[in-house]
């Protein structure tokens, strides 16, 4: 009965979301705001029907209601709790539930907190999500209807995918999903500015903050799933290029580069078109993703749902919606005249051009992930496209980009001078050269690859320190001022800032993870020693037991640093009876420096284990990278508006 | 002809949707190989470290042999590895051995450690040619057959059963 409930309430949040859907264009032309209070109050009210049959399907992974198909094939009793929630997303009709209610939410927000914005362009924005919001309840009631009973109902459950049970992948969806369908509200209000016909330093300023909160989640999202890999998987890598990576990847650098060119519309009222074309396709990269995991068009430890009846349903609804939103940009964009105009050297060519990097950049990963697939389509062979591919096609065009971010942040607007930014960056540069040298002296890698990647982090960092050290006029003042300066800095400044020294960050763990990583395999008994450099690595103990739902094979080692001992973890191999599956758990001792990373291979005839240990340098770097460019997100969401730039706008609305 | 340049998203976006719909039509679990009764790719490369003779394409024409993609740095050619010494010592079949992107001297002092089961070794230091090849990981090997097509890929390490009942029955056919 609860189940049905549950369905119930689906069935009425895809109907208001088709009142949502239509709603807003009959208010815009009867000019009647009855309809358009009508269309806030439903698209908070069909949030409120998709959550609570949310939390419906919820309590019936609590309770393991396997009368449930859903759960009877992704639970299990002997699941620990957290689990047992976390079933919820772990599976195809559960996670596109959860898709659902996002994309509620974010429509709930926009009718409620979007009351400051003009109401032209936030009605418009809610039929279009309510649009979206309709498309995708429809697929999940009919294609993947997450309440379907089978019968009779089973003793027990078939459990949960065992790599999927990982404190990191309970979150991991949640957080990606924020950001992918976060992306929607761009999506809706970049096409609601279109119909508007008035894309300009208003409606920047309006977007900004739903890009700016979608790419804080979807950078939570993608570093929390790199962290799970690094983890879970065992293979001692941290991203893996494999096509559901890219397909959160691809959105990410879609939003980075729109929030970017966002500035110089809201600064110059320039780069419109561009601008505009981001935002849809931002959101379009989010659908395509989905599309490949949710269609089984590919295979990878993401896909959970081969159905061919659900690729067509998706296939038909993401042409409508990114055909039709990219229709109206051919009809409208020509329209749109910019305001400002600027030479070729000022902070909007930097944008610009960097902008351009970003995506082609991008484009080198669509080709990576879909290249195969064309292949297929086209000569019925199966190939495959890895890391090799990725790494000498995407990195050669994102260190440019990482280049001219170092200089583009003094770049002043409109009409800059090349040599009067490299005069202010003098410090930053020469720093930046003295570091690689340095540590090229005391930690030379066989690589001149290596040495470039120091020096790019530093020169960032140094001219992110230096734009700041401008901005609170550091030389020459008194500590009071500067104090009060740094106190008053705008958030979008510092957001900025943040997230910069972020990128810096995550280049220098790159960089030492990739050229200064310190790797030997092994057979070994218990007892055994591996060298590595100056690193030794001795198994304790190997041992055989069990837990709640698994059985375990664990070694105990010790690492010794010359004599020292520098770290002891522990290694499991994990064997879950109940879907016949094998994990490890690496084990990982992470210190400022670096982590030391230990997994096992399976047991050889012998008894001995093929281990397979690393030193990987600067690694926590990442990950505190990671956490920088979320701040940094945030910062500049949360302080972006200056008091001033309100009363503008209200006169202008 | 500006205003049309507006519309040139939207054209892109048709062809990706074709290829899409095309690629649903299609079963991403059959086989995955690449070029499978296809010629393996031209390639020529270098020995590793301390050997007098590389690795080329041409090397693999006039008999069946077996190309294995392995590395010193991959965990799971250990355990394939007594395997692929066995079918050397009892001379099964020749076994060309591709050292995928190896730091220079790795490959051999892996080699020298472990055993050396193959016949001839090329150096794959930046991975292009196992590129060429449709590598996913390593190890992963194709079996060639005499006219320097491949007949048969197999991912992952050899183990005993592996090699009874899929790649020596293959090799067997082959051999007719």
């Amino acid at each position: 009965m609860i189940a049905e409930i549950g369905h119930f309430a689906l069935i009425l949040g895809l109907v208001l979301a088709l009142v949502q859907a239509l709603v807003p264009w009959w208010g815009l032309r009867a000019n009647n705001p009855l309809l358009v209070r009508l269309t806030e109050r439903v698209a908070i009210a069909q949030f409120g029907f998709i959550f609570f049959s949310f939390l419906v399907l919820t309590y019936l992974f609590v309770v393991s209601d396997f009368s449930v198909a859903v759960v009877m094939q992704n639970s299990h009793t002997t699941k620990p709790l957290m689990y047992k929630i976390a079933g919820v997303w772990g599976n195809h009709e559960g996670s596109m539930l959860l898709w659902v209610l996002i994309l509620a939410l974010f429509g709930a927000f926009l009718a409620r907190r979007g009351s400051k914005m003009r109401a032209g362009l936030r009605i418009r924005a809610l039929g279009i999500q309510g649009m979206i919001g309709f498309a995708f309840i429809l697929f999940l009631v009919f294609t993947s209807n997450p309440f379907a009973r089978i019968f009779p109902a089973p003793l027990d459950g078939l459990g949960l995918n065992p790599l999927l049970q990982d404190p990191g992948l309970v979150f991991h969806p949640p957080f990606l999903y924020l950001g992918y369908v976060g992306l929607s509200t761009a999506f809706s209000l970049a096409a609601a500015g279109l119909l508007e016909g008035k894309i300009d330093r208003i409606w920047a300023r309006h977007i900004r903050p739903w890009v700016l909160s979608a790419w804080c989640f979807l950078t939570f999202g993608i570093g929390l799933g790199s962290w799970w890999a690094y983890h879970e998987l065992g293979w001692g890598g941290w991203w893996f290029w494999d096509p559901v990576e890219n397909a959160s990847f691809m959105p990410w650098l879609f939003a980075t580069a729109l929030f970017h060119s966002l500035r110089v519309v809201e600064k110059r009222e320039a780069l419109k078109s561009w601008t505009v074309l981001l935002a849809i396709l931002a959101f379009s990269f989010s659908l395509i993703g989905t599309f490949l995991v949710r269609s089984g068009i590919l295979t990878s430890v993401h896909a959970f749902a081969v159905d061919p009846t659900r690729g067509v349903f998706l296939l038909v609804l993401l042409t409508l919606a990114i055909g039709g939103a990219l229709a109206l940009f051919g009809y409208r964009a020509p329209k749109l005249k910019p305001l400002g105009s600027f030479s070729p050297v000022s902070r909007e060519s930097g944008i610009m051009i960097n902008n351009l990097f970003i995506i082609s950049a991008c484009l080198t990963v669509f080709l990576g992930t879909f290249y195969p697939l064309f292949v297929d389509a086209l000569t019925g062979n199966k190939i495959s496209v890895g890391a090799p591919y990725f790494n000498i096609t995407f990195l050669p065009i994102m260190i440019p980009a990482l280049v001219l971010l170092g200089a583009a942040i003094r770049l002043p607007w409109k009409k800059g001078s090349l040599k009067q930014v490299l005069y202010e960056l003098r410090f930053a540069l020469i720093s930046a050269l003295v570091i690689g040298a340095l540590v090229a002296w005391f930690f030379w890698a066989d690589s001149v690859v290596a040495i470039g990647g120091v020096v790019l982090a530093a020169w960032i960092a140094g001219g992110t320190l230096t734009d700041l050290a401008k901005r609170i006029r550091l030389k020459g003042s008194p500590i009071k001022d500067i104090l009060s300066r740094a106190i008053r800095l705008p958030g979008a400044f510092l957001g900025m800032a943040i997230a910069h020294l972020g990128v810096a960050v995550i280049v220098l763990a790159i960089t030492g993870v990739s050229f200064w990583r310190v790797e030997t395999i092994g057979m070994m008994d218990i007892g055994d020693q591996l060298h590595a450099g100056n690193l030794t690595l001795r198994l304790d103990k190997a041992f055989l037991g069990s837990e709640e739902n698994y059985d375990l094979l664990q070694g105990d080692f010790t690492i010794l640093d010359g004599a020292e001992v520098a770290a002891t973890v522990v290694v499991q191999k994990r064997y879950y009876p109940v879907r016949g599956m094998e994990t490890t758990e690496a084990g990982i001792h992470s210190t400022f420096w670096g982590d030391y990373y230990v997994t096992m291979g399976p047991q050889a005839e012998d008894g001995k284990l093929a281990v397979h240990f690393f030193r990987n340098p600067l690694m926590p770097w990442m990950w505190f990278g990671a956490i920088l460019l979320v701040i940094g997100g945030m910062v500049a969401m949360i302080g972006g508006h200056k008091p001033s730039s309100k009363a503008k706008e209200s006169k202008a609305s | 002809m500006k205003r049309l340049g507006f519309y040139l998203p939207i054209a892109i976006f048709a062809g990706v949707v074709i290829y899409l719909a095309v690629g649903l039509t299609l079963d991403p679990h059959k086989l995955p190989s690449t070029l499978i009764d296809k010629p393996a790719p031209e390639f020529d490369l270098p020995p590793i470290e301390g050997f007098e003779q590389g690795l080329s394409s041409q090397d693999l024409n006039g008999e069946v042999s077996l190309v294995n993609i392995w590395g010193s740095w991959c965990v799971s050619c250990i355990i394939e590895h007594p395997i692929l010494m066995e079918i050397k010592k009892n001379n099964i079949v020749p076994i060309y051995g591709i050292d995928w992107k190896d730091p220079p001297g790795e490959g051999a002092a892996w080699l020298k450690k472990e055993g050396n089961p193959y016949t001839l070794i090329g150096d794959d230091a930046d991975g292009r040619v196992a590129i060429d090849f449709g590598v996913t990981g390593a190890p992963e090997t194709f079996i060639i057959d005499k006219e320097g097509r491949i007949r048969y890929k197999y991912i992952g390490p050899i183990t005993p059963e592996v090699w009874n009942e899929i790649i020596f029955p293959v090799v067997e056919e082959l051999r007719k």
